[in-house]
C-alpha cells in the first residue's frame, strides 16, 4: 500500500543524502521523493511516497526518526491531506489532431504553455491519480518529452482522522 | 544578549584556532585519551595536540586507532576517540566505524580534510569522507567554519554517547583547523533534544508485569543493551526474584554473571545446547537490549515458537524488526526494569528451574580431550580457573572467539570485548590495547587466531612503545579455522584457500618487536604457558598449537531450526570425552 510520509528536517548540508541513503541501505521501496523549504528557511519538508506494508512503514518511520536532522514525521495516509504533483509534457501534434488535443486539455483543466505547428506543451497539477490518468490519455498521442514531480502534501487544517504515531 | 554576558564574552574569549577549540571542547567533556596517526590534512590539529592535556597514543595503522578506541569504549563505557588524516587515513577507519555502529559502541572519529576551497576538486588525499560515512555513523558533519567547531564537537560527543550509543565523525578541513574564532563558550547544540535526552518509558509495562507473574517457563534473553544501560543489578534482581533463567547473546555476555546458577550462557548458532533448548521450551521470552539477530534467531519462525515474546529496547526501530513481539517497551532498560521489578511476585525455584538444571547436566559443552595435544577448549577452561574468571577477555574473530565465549563464562559486565555484529578479524589486538588503557590494573587477555592476529599485527609496536601490557594468546591451527569448519561441514571438505600455508614464526615476530614470547604444543605445557602469560609485565605472546580439525560445537547451521543442531558426536571421536557446564564450574 502507498503511504505518504511528510518528514520535517533541518535544512542543511547532506540531509537529503542521509534520507535517501537510508532507503537504499535498508532496501525500502520508494515511489517518489520531493524536497523543498518551508516557511522557515532553516527547515525543509521531504515528502516521501513509499510502497510498503504498514509494519514496514512503521519501521521506516522509526529509522527516519533516528536521523539527527529529522525533526518530525507525519504519515499523511492516516490523515486527510491535499496531495499534489505537477506534470509537464510536450505532445506531437499536426493540424488535424490539434483540435482534439485542445479538447482534452480543456477536459482536464490543464494549461497550454507553448505551441508550435508540430508540438504542444501542456502543464497540469493535480493529485497523483489524476496525473496518472492524464498521462495515460495523452500517451494515445506521441509524447515527445515529459517531466513529473514527486508528490508534495499537507494535512488539511480541518482533518479529523487521528495520527496514531507521535 | 544581556550586557553582562556581552562583557564576559569580550573579556574572556580570546581567539583560538579551530584545532585548539576542538581539543578544548573534548577536554571539557571529560575526554582524556585518543588514538591516531598524523598526516598532511590533520597537521594543525596535531600541532595543537602536542602540548595539550589530551593523551594521544600513536598507532601503526588507522584501523588500529579506531579499534583501540572501540576497545577502550567497550571496557569503560566512555567515548573512544580516534584521529586520522584525510583520504587514506579516513578510508582506513571505515571498518572500525562500521563495526562500532553495529555493536553500538560510542566512538568519535576526527578526520582531516583538504581545505574547503579544494573540496570537490580531487585534491591530493581528498575523499568524500562525509558521504562515505553516512551509513556507518549516527552523527557526521563536515565543518566549514571555526565558529562551528565547538558546537559540532559537542553534538558529536553527545550523540555518540546518548540513547543507543554509536559513531560520530567530524570531517575537519585544514583551513578550518587554523581558522580563528571566539565562539566556543556556552554553546547550544542544534539538534532536537529527543535525540539525546533519556527517552520516556513507552509501551506495555503492565502487560509485561502480568506476563512475568503468570509465566511458568520464562526466559530472559540479554543483549549488549543490558551492558550499555548498566542494568545488571536490575536484571539480577528480576532473575532471582522470579526465578528466571538467563540466556545471553555474544554482546550481552557478562551482563549477568556467567557462573550464576540461573545463567545458561550464550544462545544461538554456537550457544550451549541447554540455552537453545530453554528458548525452545519457554512460554515467555523477554529480550533485554537484544535484537533477535540472525546468529541468535537463525530461523525467525522457529525461534521461541511456544513463547509470548516481549522486548525492551531503547531503540524503537529494533522492535518488530526481524521478529514480531507481543509485548514491547521502548525505554532505557535500567529504568524500565526499575519500574517493573517492584511489581514482580517472588517465586521459589520450581519445576521449570529444575528442568533447566537437568538440561544443563544432560547437555553440557563437550569435546574430546585428546591424548597429549592441546585442545583450545581445555586451554580456555584452565585459563578460566587460573585467572578465577576475572580477566578481561578480548577476542578476534573465528573459532577461538566462539570457544572463548563458551569456555570463559565471564562474570562481570565489560569483561568480554569482541566484534559481534560485523565480525571483524583484526579487531582483537588494537581493541585489547584500548581496553587495557581503559581498565588499568586488571589483566587484559587477547584470544586470537593465526589468521586474525596477522590482520593488525603491526600494533605490537604500539603496545611496546606505550608499555601497554596486553597478554596475547594465539591459537595456531594453521588454518582460517572457522572457514575450514564451514568447508568441512557444508562444502564436503573442500578446503578452498583456508590453509595458512606460510605462517610466520610468531616467536620471532615477538622478538623483532622486543617482546617476550613462548610456544606450547603439549597439554602438560599449559600450566607453564599460563604462568609465562600471566607473570609477564610487558605485552607478550603465548602461541598455542592446536589441532586444525577441532570444531566449535554445538552448532546450529545458518538459518536452520534447532533440530538440525550438530554437536561433538558428529566427529565420531572415540576419545576422551571432557564435559563442562561452564556456568557451574
Ligand atoms: C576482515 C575479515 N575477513 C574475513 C572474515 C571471514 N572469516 C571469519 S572467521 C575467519 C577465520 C579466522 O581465522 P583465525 O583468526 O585463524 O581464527 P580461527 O577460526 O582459526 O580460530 C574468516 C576468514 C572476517 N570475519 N573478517
Amino acid at each position: 500500500m502507498k503511504h505518504t510520509l511528510s518528514v520535517l528536517v533541518k535544512n542543511h548540508y547532506g540531509v537529503l543524502s542521509h534520507v535517501s541513503g537510508l532507503f537504499t541501505r535498508r532496501g525500502y521501496n520508494i515511489d517518489s521523493l520531493s524536497v523543498g523549504e518551508t516557511d522557515n528557511p532553516e527547515e525543509s519538508i521531504i515528502t516521501l511516497v513509499v510502497d510498503e506494508e504498514p509494519h514496514m512503514v512503521l519501521q521506516i518511520e522509526k529509522q527516519l526518526y533516528k536521523l539527527v536532522d529529522v525533526i518530525s514525521i507525519e504519515d499523511l495516509t492516516k490523515k486527510e491531506s491535499l496531495q499534489r504533483e505537477l506534470v509537464i509534457l510536450t505532445v506531437k501534434t499536426s493540424k488535424d489532431k490539434r483540435h482534439e488535443i485542445l479538447g482534452l486539455v480543456d477536459v482536464f483543466k490543464a494549461t497550454i504553455v507553448d505551441m508550435t505547428d508540430s508540438a504542444i506543451m501542456i502543464e497540469m497539477s493535480s493529485n497523483p491519480r489524476r496525473i496518472d490518468t492524464f498521462i495515460r490519455v495523452f500517451s494515445e498521442y506521441t509524447i515527445l518529452k515529459m517531466a513529473r514531480t514527486g508528490t508534495i502534501a499537507l494535512e488539511f487544517p480541518s482533518s479529523k482522522l487521528e495520527n496514531t504515531k507521535k | 544578549m544581556s550586557k553582562e554576558k556581552k562583557d564576559s564574552k569580550l573579556s574572556n574569549n580570546i581567539e583560538k584556532n579551530g584545532a585548539r577549540i576542538m581539543i578544548d571542547t573534548l577536554l571539557e567533556n571529560n575526554i582524556e585519551v585518543c588514538w591516531g596517526y598524523p598526516g598532511g590534512a590533520i597537521l594543525p590539529f596535531y600541532d595543537a595536540l602536542m602540548h595539550s592535556k589530551l593523551k594521544h597514543y600513536l598507532v601503526r595503522h588507522e584501523q588500529g586507532a579506531v579499534h583501540a578506541a572501540q576497545g577502550y569504549a567497550r571496557a569503560t563505557g566512555k567515548l573512544g576517540v580516534c584521529i586520522t588524516t584525510s583520504g587514506p587515513g579516513a578510508t582506513n577507519i571505515m571498518t572500525g566505524l562500521a563495526d562500532a555502529k553495529m555493536d553500538s559502541t560510542p566512538v568519535l572519529a576526527v578526520t582531516g580534510q583538504v581545505a574547503c576551497a579544494d573540496i570537490g576538486s580531487d585534491a591530493f588525499q581528498e575523499v568524500d569522507t562525509y558521504g562515505m560515512t553516512i551509513p556507518i555513523t549516527k552523527y557526521n558533519a563536515l565543518l566549514k567554519s571555526a565558529d562551528d567547531v565547538a558546537r559540532v564537537t559537542k553534538e558529536a560527543i553527545t550523540i555518540a554517547l546518548s540513547g543507543r550509543p554509536g559513531t560520530s565523525l567530524i570531517d575537519f578541513p585544514k583551513d578550518v583547523q587554523v581558522g580563528l574564532s571566539t565562539n566556543y563558550k556556552n554553546i547550544k547544540m542544534r539538534i532536537p533534544d529527543y535525540h539525546f535526552k533519556n527517552p520516556p518509558i513507552e509501551g506495555d509495562v503492565d502487560k509485561l508485569i502480568s506476563a512475568i507473574n503468570k509465566a511458568e517457563k520464562p526466559v530472559l534473553y540479554v543483549g549488549g543493551g543490558a551492558i550499555t544501560s548498566n542494568a545488571y543489578n536490575e536484571i539480577k534482581e528480576l532473575a532471582e526474584k522470579a526465578q528466571i533463567p538467563v540466556v545471553s547473546t555474544l554482546m550481552g555476555l557478562g551482563a549477568f554473571a556467567g557462573n550464576h546458577e540461573l545463567s545458561l550462557g550464550m544462545l544461538g548458532m554456537h550457544g550451549t545446547a541447554y540455552a537453545n533448548k530453554a528458548v525452545m521450551e519457554c512460554d515467555l521470552i523477554i529480550a533485554l537490549g537484544a535484537r533477535f539477530d540472525d546468529r541468535v534467531a537463525g530461523n525467525t519462525s522457529d525461534f521461541a515458537k511456544k513463547a509470548i515474546k516481549a522486548q525492551i529496547d531503547i531503540d524503537p526501530a529494533e522492535i518488530d524488526k526481524r521478529v514480531f513481539v507481543d509485548i514491547y517497551i521502548s525505554a532505557n532498560l535500567k529504568e524500565a526494569l526499575k519500574k517493573i521489578n517492584p511489581h514482580i511476585k517472588k517465586k521459589t525455584s520450581g519445576s521449570w528451574v529444575s528442568f533447566i538444571q537437568k538440561l544443563k547436566k544432560e547437555n553440557p559443552l563437550k569435546f574430546d580431550l585428546g591424548k597429549g595435544e592441546i585442545k583450545p577448549q581445555y586451554f580456555l577452561h584452565e585459563l578460566y580457573k587460573k585467572t578465577k574468571g576475572d580477566a578481561v577477555i578480548v577476542t578476534d574473530v573465528g573459532q577461538h572467539q566462539m570457544w572463548s565465549a563458551q569456555y570463559y563464562p565471564v562474570k562481570h559486565p565489560r569483561q568480554f570485548i569482541t566484534s559481534g555484529g560485523l565480525g571483524t578479524m583484526g579487531y582483537g589486538l588494537p581493541a585489547a590495547i584500548g581496553a587495557k588503557i581503559g581498565v588499568g590494573e586488571k589483566p587484559v587477555i587477547l584470544i586470537s587466531g593465526d589468521g586474525s592476529i596477522q590482520m593488525n599485527i603491526q600494533e605490537l609496536a604500539t603496545a611496546k612503545m606505550h608499555h601497554i601490557p596486553v597478554k596475547i594468546v594465539i591459537f595456531n591451527n594453521g588454518f582460517l579455522g572457522m572457514v575450514r569448519q564451514w568447508q568441512e561441514l557444508f562444502f564436503e571438505k573442500r578446503f578452498s584457500h583456508s590453509i595458512m600455508g606460510y605462517n610466520p614464526n610468531f616467536i620471532k615476530i615477538a622478538e623483532a618487536y622486543d617482546l617476550k614470547a613462548k610456544r606450547i604444543i603439549k597439554k602438560d605445557e599449559i600450566e607453564e604457558g599460563l604462568n609465562f602469560l600471566l607473570e609477564n609485565n610487558d605485552a607478550c605472546i603465548l602461541e598455542v598449537k592446536i589441532p586444525c580439525a577441532e570444531k566449535v560445537y554445538p552448532m546450529i547451521p545458518a538459518g536452520a531450526k534447532y533440530e538440525s543442531i550438530i554437536d561433538y558426536e558428529h566427529d565420531n571421536s572415540k576419545g576422551n570425552l571432557f564435559t563442562v557446564v561452564p556456568n557451574n564450574p
